[in-house]
């Protein structure tokens, strides 16, 4: 059988991580096509069920990244988005989404390195953690 | 302080002196009309009425086992603008609970409101009151009551038991009212513990002519063994619903029946929101959408989006559910909704230290934040 290949959906904020993204690409850094990149103007405007949705639609992993503590553009769009993550990682696991597959960290405009090397993690980690039952899963 | 009476009670009827002390608070120059539960002429219901004729309050009947609404979201639209008067509320305590959270949420006012609460022997199902009140309902209140307060399961004699919410309550005592009309620990054949929780409980108190007396030295320990036994129940109940939802097929399963018809969601007095999202355009979805997930999945259940909405639901009002059991009264498929909210709502208000209608003065925890805090949410590992 073929190795899963996971589906990461990753909301990352325009002045930020998306910012870092750009830059991995033009610094010609590779990382896996397993990500699917949604750009958001914060991570403080990513409503949870944003993250909700990508898990009931088959999605392996949800990453939001965005600027560091103190760096937010809208000033403190990253303290509320962790606190809804918090939340979530407090819900999900409830009906069998682990922990694990959802993520929230933080990739400065220029950390390009930081970026591709975080998207490389997150597939490895995916493959470890298995597809999620959702994709496929009738539910009725 | 605070500041303790009591009512006497005649003939055996609580009701009365119930009914008689409302009167006396609707006699006072302030207070200018009552909101309380009263006995509808169909005979079937006992609904929340906003009352200011003190002839109707012989209709009242805060003590029924009914609970045909959360009265907070009445609470909301009597108080969300100055009214220029003053009223009383007379509220069970996980009404009180949702009032608390309404207010913090700025959609509702205590400003011009006395909460006149009273300890909350427990409610039935719409349904099963339905049942009940089919058949004889000569003294129900009194009845109920005195079995109830005797332990008696069910309270009424061949009748159902009580609701699920109710037998799981941790909080039969109202914390946050201005008045509290106690029944655990006493004889209510004789009277009823009448005491002023808050400054204007205080201040109305010392318009009615009461003497100043003491809590029965047994309540204490009533109330505890009350509570004990109710989180027995509740913690069996967490475990059943653990059981039953911990995996999204599961979750499936359990909402399998589920009309998307959003009762539970209208009859919900923290469901906040003005416009709910399942409402808008966003869940009209191209008809050949249905036709992808049928092909990914197999079959796709109709209507749609039943998971996401129940989990949406909980991840937006799970810090603020009282456990009042609205939802699950309001489904018309009898899905145990009020179950799986309060299980997910226990952890993930003790995620956060907070309890929902506790304390006035801890704000709701999606509603602030700190430099410095749940770092281990934040990484990749
Ligand atoms: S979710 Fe259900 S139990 Fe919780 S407050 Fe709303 S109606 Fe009451
Ligand atoms: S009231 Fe019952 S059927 Fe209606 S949306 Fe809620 S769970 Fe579904
Ligand atoms: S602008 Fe980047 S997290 Fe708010």
């Amino acid at each position: 059988m073929a190795e899963h290949e996971p589906l990461i959906i990753a909301f990352v904020c325009n002045w930020c991580t998306y910012t870092a993204a750009d830059l991995a690409g033009t610094s010609r850094l590779s990382y896996p096509k397993n990500i699917r990149l949604i750009r958001v103007m914060c991570t403080g405007m990513v409503d949870p069920q944003y993250i909700i949705k990508a898990f009931l639609e088959g999605a392996d992993m949800v990453i939001v990244s965005g600027c560091h503590p103190g760096d937010c553009h809208y000033i403190n769009g990253n303290y509320k988005a962790r606190r809804r993550i918090k939340l979530l990682k407090e819900i999900l696991p409830k009906f069998g989404i682990e922990k694990q597959r959802l993520k929230l960290t933080w990739i400065g405009a220029s950390d390009g390195i930081e970026f591709a090397k975080t998207m490389q993690e997150l597939v490895i980690q995916a493959k470890t953690i298995g597809p999620n039952p959702a994709r496929t899963g009738a539910g009725l | 302080m605070a500041n303790t009476s009591f009512l006497n009670v005649d003939n055996d009827n609580v009701l009365l002196s119930i009914q008689k002390f409302l009167k006396s608070i609707l006699d006072l120059n302030d207070i200018e009309a009552i909101l309380a539960p009263l006995h509808k002429k169909d005979g079937k219901n006992i609904m929340p009425v906003f009352i200011a004729d003190p002839t109707l309050l012989n209709d009242v009947d805060p003590l029924a086992p009914a609970f045909a609404m959360n009265a907070a979201k009445l609470v909301s639209k009597l108080t969300h603008k100055p009214m220029g008067k003053k009223i009383a509320v007379v509220l069970r305590s996980c009404e009180i609970r949702a009032l608390i959270e309404l207010v913090k949420l700025k959609q509702a006012y205590l400003e011009d409101i006395v909460i006149i609460g009273f300890d909350c022997l427990g409610t039935y199902t719409n349904k099963n009151l339905a049942f009940l009140m089919a058949s004889d309902t000569t003294d129900l209140t009194q009845r109920f009551c005195e079995n109830a307060l005797a332990g008696k399961e069910p309270p009424i004699e061949g009748g159902p038991n009580l609701s699920p919410a109710c037998r799981a309550c941790e909080y039969p005592v109202p914390e946050n009212a201005d008045i509290l009309i106690g029944l655990l620990g006493l004889d209510i054949k004789k009277q009823v513990l009448l005491q002023a929780l808050t400054e204007k409980g205080n201040a109305l108190f010392e318009n009615l002519s009461y003497t100043e007396s003491e809590e029965p030295p047994g309540r204490k320990k009533v109330i505890s063994e009350v509570i004990s036994k109710k989180i027995e129940f509740r913690d069996k109940m967490f475990e059943t619903t653990h059981k039953a939802t911990n995996t999204l097929e599961k979750l499936s399963d359990y909402f399998a029946s589920c009309i998307n018809c959003y009762n539970c969601r209208v009859a919900c007095p923290v469901c906040y929101c003005r416009e709910c999202v399942f409402n808008t355009d966003v869940f009209d979805h191209d008809p050949y959408q249905y036709m992808q997930w049928a092909k990914r999945k197999g079959a796709v259940k109709l209507p749609a989006d039943t998971n996401f909405y129940h989990i949406t639901r909980l991840a937006h009002i799970s810090l603020n559910c009282v456990g009042c059991g609205q939802c699950s009264n309001a489904c018309p498929n009898d899905i145990p909704v009020m179950e799986l909210f309060k299980y997910v709502a226990n952890n993930t208000q003790a995620a956060f230290e907070y309890e929902a209608g506790k304390d006035m003065d801890q704000p709701p925890p999606l509603s602030v934040f700190k430099e410095e805090e749940y770092l281990d949410v934040v990484g990749i590992n």
